[in-house]
């Protein structure tokens, strides 16, 4: 996370390539510089006895207190005139040994624990696990605190106490894994084979936590050289005349006034090495987490950005159409790549008609959908080209502020899974009236008077007992109707609806549609209904639009498209589709994979698919051409010409 | 909802038994003869006997536990030998210093935590997000005791604007802007670590809430920005960091040892070093015993706030 900002464009580089861990690790600046930093200093205090220093323990009263940059005593003296210079070296290999110790045996004694305690499951996990909740229910540091106390002040003692309250973190990490891990089938083919435990868990087991281990390693061992330094500052760690970097501080404290170099000295050298440690601990973990690898915690801005040539921004079709999309191209960097979700879309639709685009997962429909009102994440998307006009007005050109007025206000969403659309923290009534408050000024009693009548236009029985409601209270129909009911708060012109039916079984299903299809004709509403289900296409869209890999493959009336799909896509889809009554129907949809967008063939992109291809399908533009009235397709050699056949 | 909390507050209760086990347990693991201990190698050993039996040493160690416990219930903490009074009106004072002390400190570290995590998730990868993000990591890397060092040399030696040490002045203080004066630079100095583990926390939350699918329907309502940041995606973000707060209240408490040691706060970590150091161990005991009770309540608030945002947990 921490280094992602500063290195972003480092490992974007390489994402292309492959490169390896640690040149990745070298890509991320800070990371690098927490490496070299933490290189030299331990390489500096592993030469302390044959680095020309000075005796740390020599007092010289004659020389106390000298100050930094004092003729042979590079960093000054303290109180009993030892040089600081050295001290600090031999302190920071004393600090060093004990933290790295300490990080050692906690993760070793954590490791084994949470291995056991995830490997055995059972009554061995609870015990283990409850045993390990007792030791975290006590502050960290207190707990130190209580068995230094115990054992008496030391070094020795400071450590066992840090290393002992640090076992916790590695026990509950490795558990977590091993527990995943353990219900794998490799282990399960190991414990068949024979096996004993002791060798699943070491030989199966451990190495593929160990990387865990690595990264809990490295984000602990900057804490225990910090804790074993406090103790020592208070005096339960080094006693003298050991020193390490927190009883150096402790001593300097007292002469704080008089003599502040001698603490800031060994202050800053433990700065300056837990500093070191944690820039690269977060440049290790960047790097073995997936997640970040994979730059998925890029926040999305509230408006996907448009990067189309001005002077190339295509005019609107017709004045009869109150949204119209043309040449529409949406695109999605990621990494190096650019993925062409969308290449060049045009769309028309009328007041009170609803058109169906139709398409496998992947194929660009919802994108079409979401780039209409900039709701395409931004990063990793973008406009690249085209214009979509509402009722003659350029939304790519608009304002944000106007833009903001149109969502929700003129053009209205449903989307696919109600329960992940719906806030789980707000009420149904919250969201609800704060649709209907954001674009117009009611007062709160009328605001809750509208909620309760789009409740009931949506057919929810006691609407005003289910404006308490949270949307998890509610089942999947009944938070569709919600959201149904929040598009429709303001009177919308156009609902996208983004396959508002696809996670609902199928009674709940028809009566989302029959609802839906109502609305139209009372309010004479468009909708964009995004769909990849024929059989939901034929309850309620008028025309279609049928999408393979970014662009409209065949277009028409719904009726004559089921009646005669033209291109072989549209036929495949259609059979796929399953038939009351007609059991033995294959359902194996159409061999092989759409094709991924960054890469696209020439010529037709279903060509490999599709068994009527021959080699002109694979060179040049292939045109979307009239055939027919109100019907286009995109196909050289398109299918059921004849409507006789 | 109170059903909730009151199931949660039963399930506290075996936790604050197993503290107490623990407790007693590391008193009972004293290496050689307790009594000894704690009266220190010149005791005579009348007197060891006279005090074995005082404290029941005599006895098997779940007895000794049972008559412990019992006492514990009745208030009774034992005796500090080097203050000469009884162990629970000591730490009971010493802890309302601390109390004020880190709970300020917690204060400081929600507010500037959430806020920092905030500006730097929305404004992800730029200036404020860099600079927040470094000042963080230097928060987290460094020692509160040296820092606390450096603030008394700046604000308290070279410019005099707080006073170094103590929780009153010694003379014509102890109404409640003296308090505040006095406790600028410690709380300060106790909020440094954990604001920095808060706002890492809360940046991740934020980036990783503003990608749900209903901050999209937020936008698709047409909602301004900031009411999409600071309404929908700050609670989710929220109810993500409440526990991470309550952690860090036992990271506050803990890290009180040094911040009062430092700044010479009359609180229960001053008191718990100065214990050590004279091994006087029955008030360790108990100053340990209060302070874990209380995290584990801290804990157990944490809990209750994340159900009153979550209705999905009730």
């Amino acid at each position: 996370m921490t280094n992602a900002a500063i290195s972003g464009k480092g490992r974007q580089a390489g994402k292309s390539a492959r490169p390896g861990t640690l040149s990745l690790l070298l890509n991320n600046t800070l990371a690098t510089a927490g490496l070299i930093i933490l290189i030299a200093v331990c390489l500096l205090a592993l030469a302390a006895p044959v680095l020309p220093l000075l005796n740390p323990d020599v007092t010289a009263p004659a020389n106390r207190l000298l100050p930094i940059f004092s003729a042979g005593h590079l960093l000054g003296t303290d109180h009993l005139g030892r040089d600081l210079l050295s001290r600090l070296i031999w302190g920071t290999r004393v600090s060093l040994a004990v933290g790295v110790s300490a990080t050692i045996i906690a993760a070793v004694f954590g490791s084994v624990l949470g291995l056991v305690a995830g490997y055995a499951g059972g009554r061995t996990d609870t015990v283990i696990m409850r045993g390990i909740d007792m030791v975290m229910a006590f502050p960290y540091i207190l707990l130190a605190l209580a068995i230094v106390a115990v054992l008496g002040p030391g070094l020795l003692n400071a450590l066992y106490a840090i290393a002992l309250v640090n076992i916790p973190f590695f026990a509950r990490n490795i558990r977590g894994i091993t527990l995943g891990l353990s219900r794998r089938e490799f282990v399960d083919a190991a414990r068949l084979s024979g096996k004993s435990p002791a060798q699943i868990l070491f030989v199966e087991i451990l190495p593929n936590v160990l990387p865990v281990i690595v990264i809990t390693m490295s984000t602990t061992v900057g804490w225990m050289i910090l804790e074993t330094a406090g103790l020592s500052f208070l005096g339960l760690g080094a006693q003298p005349p050991q020193a390490d970097l927190g009883s150096m501080l402790g001593e300097g404290r007292k002469i704080l006034f008089t003599a502040p170099h001698v603490s800031i000295v060994p202050g800053v050298m433990i700065f300056v090495l837990v500093m070191a440690i944690n820039l690269l601990g977060d440049g290790v973990r960047d790097i073995l987490d997936p997640r970040l690898r994979a730059g998925s915690l890029t926040r999305p801005v509230a408006r996907t950005a448009v990067l189309r040539n001005p002077a190339d921004v295509p005019a609107p079709s017709g004045d009869e159409n109150i949204l119209d999309v043309r040449r529409l191209r949406t695109e999605f960097q990621i990494g190096g790549t650019v993925y062409h979700a969308v290449g060049g879309v045009d769309l028309a639709l009328r007041q009170g008609e609803c058109l169906g685009i139709v398409g496998e997962s992947g194929s660009g429909k919802s994108v079409t959908a979401m780039s209409i009102m900039g709701l395409v994440p931004t990063p990793p998307g973008r406009i690249a080209g085209g214009a979509a006009y509402l009722e003659g007005e350029d939304l790519f050109a608009a304002s944000d502020r106007r833009i903001r007025d149109l969502r929700g206000g003129s053009v209205a969403y449903v989307f696919q899974d109600p329960l992940s659309t719906l806030h789980p923290l707000f009420t149904v009534g919250n969201q609800l009236e704060e649709a209907i408050r954001t674009h117009q000024p009611l007062s709160r009693a009328q605001t809750r008077q509208k909620a309760i009548e789009l409740l009931s236009l949506v057919r929810i029985p006691n609407p005003k007992e289910r404006l308490t409601a949270y949307p998890h209270e509610l089942s999947g129909g009944m938070r569709q109707r919600i959201c149904i009911a929040m598009a429709l708060a303001n009177d919308a012109r156009v609902l996208i609806a983004d396959e508002p039916t696809t996670a609902l079984d199928v009674t709940v299903q028809s009566q989302i549609l029959t609802l839906m299809n109502g609305l139209r004709r009372e309010r004479n509403a468009a909708i964009l209904f995004i769909t990849h289900d024929f059989g939901v296409v034929s309850a309620i869209c008028d025309r279609i639009a049928v999408m393979y890999a970014g662009r409209i493959v065949e277009t028409g009336k719904t009726d004559d498209i089921l009646a005669n799909p033209q291109h072989p896509y549209t036929a495949k889809l259609i059979e796929c589709v399953p038939v009351l009554g007609e059991p033995e129907r294959r359902l194996d949809a159409i061999e092989g994979r759409p094709p991924v967008v960054n890469d696209l063939p020439d010529g037709c992109a279903f060509a490999d698919r599709c068994p009527h291809a021959q080699s002109l399908c694979r060179t040049g533009d292939i045109e979307l051409v009239a055939a027919g009235a109100n019907r286009s397709v995109r196909c050289l050699f398109p299918v059921n010409t004849d409507p006789s056949t | 909802m109170g059903a909730y909390i009151a199931k949660r507050l039963l399930a506290a209760i075996p936790v604050l038994f197993g503290l107490t086990i623990i407790v007693f347990l590391i008193m009972a693991m004293i290496p050689g003869d307790p009594a000894t201990a704690i009266l220190g190698s010149y005791a005579t050993p009348e007197n060891v006997a006279k005090l074995n039996r005082d404290l029941g040493l005599d006895k098997s160690l779940p007895e000794q536990y049972v008559i412990w416990l019992g006492n514990l219930f009745q208030g009774d903490l034992g005796r500090s030998y080097s203050l000469n009074r009884p162990v629970l009106d000591e730490v009971l004072e010493r802890f309302s210093a601390t109390l004020i002390l880190a709970g300020t400190a917690l204060v400081l570290c929600s507010v500037f935590g959430l806020l920092a995590g905030i500006v730097s998730a929305v404004r992800q990868y730029g200036w404020a997000d860099k600079i927040i993000t470094l000042l963080v990591l230097m928060g987290i890397s460094t020692p509160s005791f040296f820092l606390g060092l450096l603030l008394i040399l700046v604000f308290a030696v070279k410019l005099r604007l707080f006073p170094a040490s103590g929780m009153y002045a010694i003379y014509g203080g102890g109404d409640l802007p003296d308090l505040f004066h006095h406790l600028t630079l410690p709380a300060l100095t106790l909020s440094v670590v954990a604001t920095g583990v808060v706002a890492r926390l809360t940046r991740t939350a934020m980036l990783e809430v503003l990608r749900q699918d209903y901050i999209r329907t937020a936008r698709a309502k047409g909602l301004p920005e900031r009411k999409v940041i600071c309404k929908h995606a700050f609670k989710s973000a929220f109810v993500s960091v409440v526990p991470v707060i309550g952690i860090q209240a036992g990271f506050v408490i803990g890290g009180a040892v040094y911040i009062e040691t430092v700044f010479q706060w009359p609180g229960i970590g001053s008191m718990l070093v100065k214990a050590i150091a004279t091994r006087d161990l029955l008030l360790v005991q108990g100053g340990v015993l209060v302070v874990a009770a209380a995290y584990v309540l801290f804990n157990l608030l944490a809990d209750v706030v994340q159900t009153l945002i979550d209705p999905r947990l009730r």
